[in-house]
């Protein structure tokens, strides 16, 4: 039986593997539960189900391999009436079945048998029965052996009865869009390795010997910085007007950026770089930021990201007064040259498929200024960029 | 000896189940729930119910899987080798044993606590795979292995700041504690408060899942920020009717700082007061 759970369970997707299954078993051999459904259902959670985000997912199947068990419980209720039976034809039938095929000797024969024969009318044994919720009506009037169990188990406990699993509580925590950004993260994790290098002190043997032997072997310990994660980035989204298309893709890009760089700053522009920059979402409301300040603050030890998708009007790019939001003094290929300038390693994403690219002027004007640093928002556009970055 | 909570720990029953499987089955419980829902305290909480030593190895983003081991200090032996100390020659002298070698070696069974185990580098779980699968770990600079005389009850934190690799999450058992509903609550704050009168108590609360469901507010406050707000309450002797009739100057409730730790989150809530305040003067006025 637990098997076909383990069965279900991978069904639905979710990682669970031998280990978890033979941790279960073993906690049953324990004895850690016994005949209690809802602590059974607790166990095997913490058990095999290692993230809070596939909890919405188990609650699911095992609600649906369990749904079965509403009939057995349904049959316990039922028993004393079995006693009753001994004297009715149902005994009989019952003999009959256990003679026959044997098939008596399991709960889900029994509870067939039960089912088999409460479809034939016994109006004159069971008068008496009030105990059976349905109350006698459907043992006459229903023939259907499916819709009879069904319509039992509604009435007898189905209703007042909610289980654990039935609250999904964790249904908010079934995020997909988290699964989406797991895949951005493993390639924006190829920059984060092999960045590790900054301050943190470690013992340096060689200068050591090295120090200690120049002083005639009076100790002289050298330390040295240690390696560790310290990459720095600087994210600017455009955003509005034709990126909206591809706010989603900008978003896991973001909050997958987001957990894995500890330094991180991100601003906002419209379309291109121009005098000012933002860091609120709604530009109306935020305030603006000098793009000189920014290039101030951020030494050239930033990485920077640019994403855009570059299909603008070429006039944006060459002319001053060009922009659509500003009057710019300076055309904006001025700015992301001071951008290319300052800082070593600057790549741009394209959300826009690089099949398009050719098509448009401004794209193939960006990309040389960007010296070719132009990559697809794929996810092997975004690994080259990081090789690039890394590089 | 099972674990069910404690006079200071409300324990739901799908923790306490957690936790007696984990120490059962000796294995590592990893705990996770938002910020402020007792996942350090619990471990306390376990090795006082179950009367054992606690051990705690606190993670910080520069800890290292090894660090919970030993540590050899090369540099004293040879500042001390130049000075011609005795005790140079038995690198056992120069080795510094870790939490983990500590609870290893205990003559009895302790629980370790790992706290907050995420703030570590991204490999850190992954170095202590064979270390909690085995319960042992092998010194190169002695060449011997050390053997846990009694498998700890390890209880790790995390506050979801990274995930963790599957390979470390198979070896361990999980639970997530879910944010106590109302009854657990007034159950968790009748331990801490015994004597907080039921009627600020119920309004207190109201007020506290109130702002817990304002949309877009950044750090919801949690259990324990609720007890800092009912103690700071207390001690300034406010009544229950005070907090429904919220008759302060910006219609906020009293003391709410120790509700809200985030400028953004006090800044929305009194913009959303002012709103509320506009609504009844627009509707006091006809």
């Amino acid at each position: 039986m637990l098997l076909d759970f383990f069965e279900s369970l991978r069904g639905q997707g979710l990682p669970v593997t031998f280990r978890e299954l033979s941790d279960l078993i073993s906690a049953l051999e324990q004895h850690l539960v016994f005949v209690d459904i809802d602590k059974f259902y607790y166990l095997s959670r913490t058990c095999m189900i290692k993230d809070e985000k596939h909890f919405d997912k188990f609650d699911l199947a095992f609600k649906s391999h369990f749904s079965e068990l509403d009939k057995i419980d349904n049959l316990f209720d039922k028993l004393p009436d079995l006693e009753l039976l001994k004297y009715s034809s149902l005994q009989n039938q019952v003999t009959e079945a256990n003679d026959g095929d044997n098939n008596f000797g399991s709960l889900r024969g029994l509870a067939d048998t039960w089912d088999k024969g409460s479809d034939e009318p016994y109006d004159g044994y069971f008068g008496r029965n009030k105990g059976v919720g349905t109350a006698g009506t459907s043992f006459s009037g229903n023939t259907n052996a499916n819709s009879h169990a069904s319509s039992t188990s509604s009435t007898d406990i189905g209703e007042g009865t909610v289980k654990p699993w039935d609250h999904r509580y964790f249904k908010d925590l079934d995020g997909s869009r988290q699964l989406g950004t797991r895949n951005i993260k493993m390639a924006l994790r190829r920059l984060r390795r092999f960045a590790r290098s900054g301050a943190n002190e470690e013992f340096d043997l060689h200068e050591t010997i090295r120090a200690t032997a120049k002083d005639a072997g009076l100790l002289n310990i050298k330390m040295r910085p240690e390696r560790h994660n310290s990459v720095k980035i600087l994210l600017l989204f455009d955003i509005g007007g034709s990126m909206d298309a591809h706010t989603r893709t900008c978003e896991q890009l973001f909050s997958a950026a987001r957990s894995e760089f500890k330094y991180m700053e991100y601003f906002y522009f419209h379309n291109f770089i121009y005098d000012s920059l933002w860091q609120n979402y709604d530009m109306k409301h935020g305030e603006l930021i000098s793009t000189f300040d920014l290039l101030h603050k951020y030494a050239s030890d930033y990485k920077v990201i640019i994403v855009g998708d570059a299909a603008i009007g070429t006039h944006e790019i060459t002319r001053p007064g060009g922009s659509v939001d500003f009057p710019n003094s300076e055309p904006g290929a001025n700015w992301l040259n001071r951008f290319t300038d300052q800082y070593d390693k600057v790549v741009w994403l394209n959300p826009e498929p690089n099949t398009y690219w050719h098509y448009s002027e401004s794209t193939r004007m960006i990309q040389k200024l960007m010296h070719e640093r132009m990559y697809p928002m794929t996810l092997n556009g975004i690994e080259k960029a990081m090789i690039y970055l890394s590089r | 000896m099972s674990f069910t909570g404690s006079k200071h720990y409300i324990s739901t029953d799908d923790l306490s189940l957690a936790v007696n499987s984990a120490v059962v089955l000796e294995r590592p419980l990893l705990i996770k729930g938002e910020p402020g829902t007792g996942k350090t305290m619990l471990a306390e909480e376990v090795a006082g119910a179950l009367n054992k030593q606690l051990i705690t190895w606190h993670i910080k983003s520069t800890t290292k899987a090894q660090q919970g081991l030993y540590e050899y200090d090369a540099v004293s032996r040879l500042r001390d080798s130049q000075l011609g100390k005795a005790n140079i020659n038995n690198i056992e002298n120069y080795i510094k044993k870790g939490k983990l070698w500590e609870a290893f070696i205990s003559d009895q069974q302790v629980v370790l606590l790992i706290d907050e185990i995420d703030k570590a580098d991204i490999e850190f779980p992954n170095d202590l795979l064979v270390e909690i699968d085995k319960m042992e770990f092998f010194v190169y600079e002695t060449g011997k292995t050390i053997h846990a005389k009694h498998r700890p009850i390890i209880i790790i934190t995390s506050n979801n700041e990274k995930e963790l690799p599957d390979a470390f999450l198979r070896r361990c058992f999980f639970h997530f504690i879910k944010f106590p509903d109302r009854e657990t609550m007034e159950a968790i704050i009748a331990v801490h408060h015994p004597n907080t009168k039921k009627e600020l108590l119920s309004e207190a609360l109201d007020v506290f899942f109130q702002i817990r469901d304002i949309p877009g507010i950044k750090k919801k406050p949690s259990t324990s920020e609720l007890i800092d707000w009912l103690k700071l309450l207390l001690a300034d002797d406010i009544r229950g009717t005070e907090l429904s009739d919220k008759n302060t100057e910006q219609n906020l409730p009293p003391l709410y700082g120790a509700l809200l730790k985030n400028e953004q989150d006090i800044n929305l809530l009194e913009r959303l007061a002012v709103a509320q305040q506009k609504n009844q003067q627009i509707t006091l006025q006809p």
